[in-house]
């Protein structure tokens, strides 16, 4: 079969589109396909998923310096690190913990960062909350500081070391 | 079509509410993912685990009054069709429809948020406004997040913030997208060029209903990549800043192709308004794609008589589930494509 698009090459990229059950066909050539995507409303490289993505990413020399000799195994949900490498996907909370060594360098991949700066549960976040009030109290402290504001800094002193009391 | 007046009602509120830079940006969208403590997360979850799930999101918005009459729906008990209704609705995402098993939905009245139980993670906050208002989006997410974090307990970890299935969620949990109406980019071939810049900012670019899904109609969604090491605020205003540039660079090329080519531009978008108010047979796609060159006419005052909110409108309802809702039964393929030009026509004329 000829592509539709071009008339000249053979067919080999053959796309049935079934949107609410009606549907469509098309049969293109591999350099038309990739020619028509956004055209067409797809894009080509339509299998290139954030699970395949990190499976590759793990597989690669992410992984290597980390890979356990035994499987490590979540105590909790019973995923293995085998398991997340191939589904991209965690189990539950504690896998986190568990499998930490492999997956931090991963979540410095993707994000460029591995610590949570954002928003902190307000009932359960408890010590967390506090922790990050004296962190941003010290943070003003150091700024009074290089100011020669040591009447603001010594009272920013003594929130922190009341702040503490409470950790 | 004597449900259309109700159905239209039934429509989300956003979709008639007036938004900043609306003729630019159709909606803003923002969604938080959130675990619960000590169960696993939905797809290492049994049965009753998940039921459990259900239970406590339940009983945490039980005395609830801060957000208006709820609605819960269990999705095993409504039908395909209705499901993909609420989907249509931006109310749910495409693998939540696809197995129903164990899944929930809560929406409110006027449909501008709604909280998906048991998809991905547990729970899915979601909120959907009108225009440019990622920031109004956060707001009430934030205000929900926070209304049932005081009786369900988070999984949290002071380094990875709130922990979700796939690491890429991790941290803030937070996804927002602004879904960019960019007809003028895409006539003069510039779409590709400026979206694809946006990766290089964290942002991506996805289709109409999300990950995965295509785009129709010179609409693209973007939203941010990165969730973690970075505030909700930083997010939000980084996105909503980006959209402002992308939304500044669609207006002059509009104003551009009014300046240069008067003439064909009038001419493509009255044939689109021609095809609308005359067709017979009308597919969603060819349907969305002139939708997209009338709405460009409205905007520019080319096209009058129509206003912004009937087109917006007639987006939804002629998706196919939607339309079905109209006419109150199963339509094949081929009836549809009819009675979607009927209601076009319908709405167009009046």
């Amino acid at each position: 079969m000829l592509c539709q698009r071009c008339n000249e090459k053979a067919a080999t990229v053959h796309l049935t589109k079934i949107i609410n059950s009606e549907k469509t066909e098309l049969h293109l050539c591999e350099l038309c396909a990739k020619d028509a995507g956004s055209e067409l409303g797809f894009i080509f490289e339509s299998n290139f998923s954030f699970q395949n993505l990190i499976a590759g990413l793990l597989g690669g020399e992410l992984s290597a310096p980390q890979e356990p000799s035994v499987e490590v195994k979540c105590s909790q949900c019973g995923l293995t690190f085998s398991d997340f490498k191939n589904a991209g996907i965690l189990g539950c909370g504690e896998c986190y913990s568990r499998f930490q060594a492999g997956l931090e360098p991963l979540l410095n991949k993707i994000h460029g960062s591995v610590r949570h700066v954002g928003k902190v549960p307000q009932r359960t976040g408890g010590k967390i909350l506090i922790r990050k009030e004296i962190d941003s109290l010290r943070r003003e402290l150091q700024q009074a500081i290089t100011l020669e504001n040591y009447e603001k800094a010594a009272e920013l002193r003594d929130e922190i070391r009341e702040r503490e009391q409470e950790l | 079509m004597k449900n259309l007046e109700t159905i239209k009602k039934l429509l989300p509120n956003w979709v008639r509410d007036e938004g900043i830079d609306d003729e630019v940006v159709l909606s803003s969208r923002l969604r938080l993912a959130r675990n619960l403590k000590e169960i696993p997360f939905p797809h290492k979850a049994n049965e009753e685990q998940l039921q459990k799930v259900y239970e406590k999101v339940e009983l945490a918005l039980e005395q609830q009054t801060d957000f208006g009459e709820l609605e819960m729906i269990k999705f095993e008990e409504i039908s395909p069709l209705e499901r993909l209704a609420l989907m249509e609705e931006h109310l749910c995402s495409p693998q939540f429809i696809e197995s129903p098993q164990n899944r929930y939905l809560v929406t409110n009245e006027g449909k501008f948020f709604s909280l998906m139980i048991n998809e991905e993670d547990h729970l899915r906050i979601q909120t959907i406004m009108s225009g440019l208002a990622v920031d109004r989006a956060l707001e009430l997410a934030n205000k929900l997040d926070n209304y049932l974090e005081q009786s369900l307990d988070y999984c949290f970890d002071e380094n990875y913030g709130y922990l979700t299935t796939c690491p890429t969620n991790a941290g803030t949990g937070i996804r927002a997208s602004v879904m960019l109406h960019l007809p003028g980019l895409t006539m003069v071939d510039q779409v590709k060029r400026v979206l694809s810049a946006l990766s290089h900012l964290g942002i991506n670019v996805r289709g109409l209903y999300g990950e995965g899904t295509e785009s129709f109609g010179d609409l693209y969604q973007i939203s941010n990549q990165v969730t973690l090491g970075r505030s909700e605020e930083e997010l939000t205003m980084n996105l909503m800043s980006i959209s402002r540039q992308v939304i500044e660079q669609e207006r002059a090329v509009r104003e551009a192709l009014l300046r240069e080519s008067r003439n064909k531009l009038e001419d493509r978008l009255c044939r689109a308004f021609g095809i609308l108010t005359q067709a017979r047979l009308i597919s969603a796609q060819e349907a969305m794609k002139l939708f997209s060159d009338v709405k460009l006419g409205v905007e520019l005052g080319i096209i009058s008589g129509v206003s912004r909110v009937k087109l917006k409108e007639l987006m939804f309802l002629s998706r196919s589930a939607l339309l079905q809702r109209i006419f109150d039964r199963e339509l094949t393929p081929n009836e549809r494509e009819y009675y979607r030009a009927e209601l076009i026509r319908k709405e167009l004329q009046s």
